[in-house]
């Protein structure tokens, strides 16, 4: 953009025209447009593949989307067989809802006192933290729920009540991996609050906590609704915490609100199915897309959402 | 905003009794706002000691040289170490030059227009696809459509699409860091556009866009989803080499997911948790490898 002026305002026409120039040029848009390329791949393969699962023979998208069980390992003419989403979907979301429940209260809790309390020194050692735990790979996390979250859980409510894979146990864990992500994104938006309407609101003799909570807050409250709607995304797609400790039996009875509970999350079966390699064309492995093409959307829904309302509700100082 | 402080009763100062109420408020605010955050730090402590404590006895040159085993005296994580290292260096092959050059036409070339405004919000999206999908894409467009199987080449195709978008973003920062100046004197003199990109801007540019790659290298090679999805497999005793990318290929953190799944507590604990300290280790490496880069980096400006 900078570059505009040389392109010919002034009769400064170049005396050989630059094809070579032109090529690079457009290999480089090339480049940049990989990235459409990828969405476009994304999309396209999900559902070109996942429409192949609907079109082999007893398998039905009306079934997808509205029949409670889901049992797809068995042949698609045998009355054992039912492909019905939800108790994935089911899984999913309770996994998600319990790590919200912990991400929300640790991650604003956090931002607010990184922002409004800390000293510089404080936020200096604990923001790199927070970045390290943004940084372990979830396969390290989904080991630290299996072998540490979950006996913990286990010796506090009983071995009876908790068993080994429970939807509490990895729904903590992802609680876990997502507070740096809602942390630091609302962070940001709160330190972005002009200083004048802190001062603003301690010259009318409001305490620290009136103005954190007050006023900060709610003036940078599109950055943090949005935080929170990119964790809930981030949560939904996350895979390995939850194919290690949620275990893979897609609950019976829905809808299923039990933590202590066995479950298994859109991803999970992802995992599990894949790890079978069964060719392709079988139920199987079509249906590994038509879950992963309704992960996309929703996930895809959520993200446009977040976007939205930081464009929709952001204030400008 | 104005009205919300506005309708705020401010407790008058003189009021002692209650000012003291509120000093104690005040504090407990405090404490609690201190515990949220710590908890964090005091998980992530938790986290690295346990799985020090489980797995240092069991690290030993062995286990960096062996192959994988059934009996957890034995096994060894060589055959993911290679891969890994494989995988890290195929990625980076491919995504060094795209995403450079994916950077600089955004940052330096491209008009305001509609089609750019859709790649930046592009480049945005894909940022939170989950990573699990783009397994899937790879598992159909690098397995079987383009015929690649399940091998090294196809995990890291899948691996350089999941880290481009970081790295475009990441490069494009650095480039954009770099003063107009340098850009205005090269243009100046005569260059051309594209000249000074290639020879002032870039350069110049250089530490940044190396260092956001060491960390979007990292981040790639931490995951485990979408080449668990795209065909790597846990049990391979041989190694990898990035000149054989059609070989069947496995990477740590995918030993890192075979162990912990297996029955036995050797392995569940005591072998992943090893396992793990070798991962975090490399990626410690990287990471610190980047910090050292950027301090270079803005102490020479």
């Amino acid at each position: 953009m900078s570059a505009e002026p040389t392109s010919g305002r002034i009769s400064l026409t170049a005396r050989r025209k630059r094809y070579g120039e032109r090529t690079v040029l457009a290999v480089l848009w090339l480049c940049a447009a990989v990235s459409v390329f990828t969405t476009v791949g994304i999309v396209g393969v999900l559902f070109f593949e996942a429409f192949q699962l609907f079109r082999i023979p007893g398998v039905s998208i009306v079934e997808f989307f509205t029949d409670s069980a889901w049992r797809p390992f068995t042949d698609p003419s045998s009355d054992l067989f039912r492909i019905g989403v939800w108790p994935l979907l089911n899984s999913t979301l309770l996994i998600t809802a319990i790590a919200l429940l912990v991400a929300v209260p640790l991650g604003l809790g956090s931002a607010v006192y990184l922002s409004e309390y800390a000293s510089p020194r404080v936020r200096k050692t604990v923001k790199p933290a927070l970045e390290v735990l943004a940084g372990v790979p979830t396969v390290v996390l989904g080991f630290f729920a299996l072998t540490f979250m979950t006996p913990l859980l286990r010796s506090v409510f009983g071995t009876d009540v908790v068993p080994i894979f429970n939807a509490a146990s990895a729904g903590i864990v992802v609680g876990i991996l997502i507070v740096p992500t809602i942390a630091s994104i609302s962070e940001d938006a709160m330190s972005a609050v002009p200083r004048a309407l802190r001062e603003g609101a301690y010259g009318l003799g409001a305490s620290r906590r009136h103005v954190a909570l007050r006023v900060v807050f709610p003036a940078a409250l599109s950055g943090i609704v949005s935080a929170v709607i990119l964790g809930f995304g981030r949560a939904i797609g996350e895979t390995l915490i939850v194919s290690l400790a949620a275990g893979n039996l897609p609950p019976g009875d829905l809808p299923a609100l039990n933590p202590f509970q066995q479950v298994q999350t859109m991803t999970a079966y992802i995992v599990q199915a894949v790890g079978g390699e069964s060719p392709r064309g079988s139920v199987t492995f079509q249906s590994i897309f038509a879950v992963g093409a309704l992960l996309f959307v929703v996930t895809f829904a959520i993200n446009i959402v977040a976007q939205r309302i930081v464009r929709r509700f952001r204030e400008e100082y | 905003m104005a009205t919300t402080t506005q309708e705020r009763r401010v407790t008058p100062v003189h009021d002692l009794r209650s000012s003291r109420r509120r000093a104690v408020t005040e504090q407990m605010t405090r404490a609690v706002l201190l515990i949220a955050t710590a908890l964090s730090v005091i998980v992530l402590a938790t986290l690295l000691i346990d799985i020090l404590r489980d797995g240092a006895g069991r690290l030993s040159l062995d286990f960096l040289t062996s192959y994988v085993s059934r009996f957890p005296e034995e096994t060894g994580i060589r055959a993911g170490l290679t891969g890994t290292l494989s995988l890290m260096a195929l990625v980076a092959l491919m995504t060094f030059p795209i995403g450079v050059a994916g950077a600089m036409y955004l940052e330096e070339f491209a008009p305001d227009n509609r089609f750019t405004r859709l790649l930046e919000a592009n480049i945005n999206n894909l940022a939170g696809v989950p990573s699990v999908i783009y397994g899937l894409l790879g598992l159909s467009v690098f397995v079987y459509i383009l015929g690649f199987g399940r091998s090294l080449l196809s995990g890291a195709l899948t691996l350089t699409l999941l880290v481009l978008p970081v790295i475009i973003v990441a490069a494009r920062e650095a480039l954009r860091s770099v003063p107009r100046e340098i850009r205005d004197g090269g243009l100046a003199l005569g260059a051309t556009p594209l000249q000074v990109a290639a020879r002032q801007t870039l350069p110049a540019a250089m530490p940044g866009i190396l260092t956001g790659m060491i960390l979007s290298l990292s981040r790639a090679i931490g995951e485990t989803a979408p080449i668990l999805v795209a065909g790597a497999i846990a049990f391979r005793r041989a190694d990898n080499e990035p000149w054989y990318p059609l070989e069947a290929y496995t990477a740590v953190p995918i030993h890192i997911f075979d162990f912990v799944k297996r029955p036995q507590q050797e392995f569940q604990i005591e072998v992943a948790s090893a396992a793990i300290i070798v991962l975090l280790a490399l990626l410690l490496l990287m990471n610190s490898g980047a910090i050292v880069l950027r301090n270079r980096y803005s102490r020479n400006r």
